[in-house]
């Protein structure tokens, strides 16, 4: 195993480990995004370019957007829930 | 469970699912250390049997085609399902709060930095995804990661907060069309082999001269169908979410 290689697994250890750690929902979904990164610079150092790709559309774009717009909804119902308990 | 119950469970499945991995994994060959038969037999003949010089793209769009065909329509139904579900609560929510959903266009008072760097952005990411998309059978990429590339572009306009501009840049109706329309293509393709050739999804064009653009027969075809099909998917997908988050019984924007 080369140095990159053993490198990038040791990041996407530490990476892995902070998504687990991190309290907030949106913050843990930034984490999230560095997680994704790791591994696909990790698939990267394994030479499977096809996979890397495919791992930074998803965990880059794909799966960012749908879990803030869940986030937002919820903020908005709880928010909503809070308004109609004042009233 | 108790949280003494749950961490006396943990005190226990965790070192045995410790132990379970390490014996497993000391059983796996080292890196590079390959021996398995389809694989290597691939490797070998792939580039003088189909000319494509990414193997992965020729595995996935003509030699295991008829298994992409399998994931095209998982793709296909999980995105129908997600419009289905999201539209039924969208009906619902539209009949209570349809005097406030027109004030909520502005969600985001996006600063005008910003605002040019989506401008930059956009055209960059389309012309990333159509490349990842069309040279599938040459460099790594292909259908899937193009395509979600491809609908990144229009995304961007979600960034510079003008989340109404991009539903009239890409129409449900436009991304519904795209989405159906690669699936069919895809599958016409695969017809194609059948009557053209005998075997559904056999490679009947011609295959040209390897690292061309327009080699590898149809794989570079079935790349292009299924990047629609994941652009029309994954943009339809975003914009349901999208639609529930900030359109839909949206209170005073912040």
């Amino acid at each position: 195993m080369s140095p990159l290689q053993a490198t990038a697994l040791v990041v996407v250890v530490v990476a892995g480990t902070a998504v687990v750690l991190t309290p907030e929902a949106l913050r843990q979904t930034m984490v999230l995004g560095i997680f994704g990164l790791a591994l696909t610079i990790l698939f990267f150092t394994f030479q499977a370019p096809d996979v890397a790709l495919s791992e930074i559309v998803v965990s880059g774009v794909g799966m960012p957007v749908i879990i803030l717009a869940a986030l937002r909804k919820i903020r908005v119902q709880d928010r909503e829930r809070e308004q109609d308990r004042e009233e | 469970m108790s949280r003494r119950a749950r961490l006396a469970l943990f005190a226990l499945g965790g070192p045995g699912f410790a132990v379970v991995l390490v014996i497993g994994l000391h059983g796996l060959p080292a890196f590079g250390d390959y021996h398995g038969i389809y694989g290597l037999l691939l490797d070998r003949i792939e580039p003088h049997l189909r000319h494509a010089t990414d193997i992965v793209t020729a595995l996935n769009f003509d030699i295991r085609a008829f298994d992409t065909l399998g994931e095209e329509f998982i793709l296909f139904a999980s995105v129908a399902g997600v419009a289905v579900l999201l539209r039924r609560l969208r009906a619902i929510d539209e009949h209570v709060d349809r005097s406030r959903s027109s004030q909520a266009h502005r969600f985001a008072q996006a600063s005008s930095a910003v605002r040019m760097t989506s401008l930059w952005l956009i055209p960059l990411l389309v012309a990333l995804g159509g490349y990842t998309v069309i040279h599938g059978a040459l460099t790594p990429g292909g259908g899937f990661q193009g395509g979600v590339i491809l609908a990144a572009g229009p995304l961007a306009v979600l960034i510079a907060g003008r989340y109404l501009i991009l539903k009239r840049l890409a129409p449900e109706w436009m991304l519904e069309a795209a989405e159906s329309a690669g699936a069919a293509a895809y599958t016409l393709i695969g017809l194609g082999g059948l009557i053209f050739g005998s075997i559904f999804f056999e490679n009947f064009l011609p295959l040209g001269t390897p690292g061309q653009l327009l080699s590898a027969g149809m794989i570079p075809l079935n790349s292009v169908a299924v990047g629609l099909e994941v652009t029309g998917g994954f943009l339809l997908v975003w914009t349901e979410f999208l639609d529930q988050a900030l359109i839909i019984g949206q209170a005073e924007p912040e």
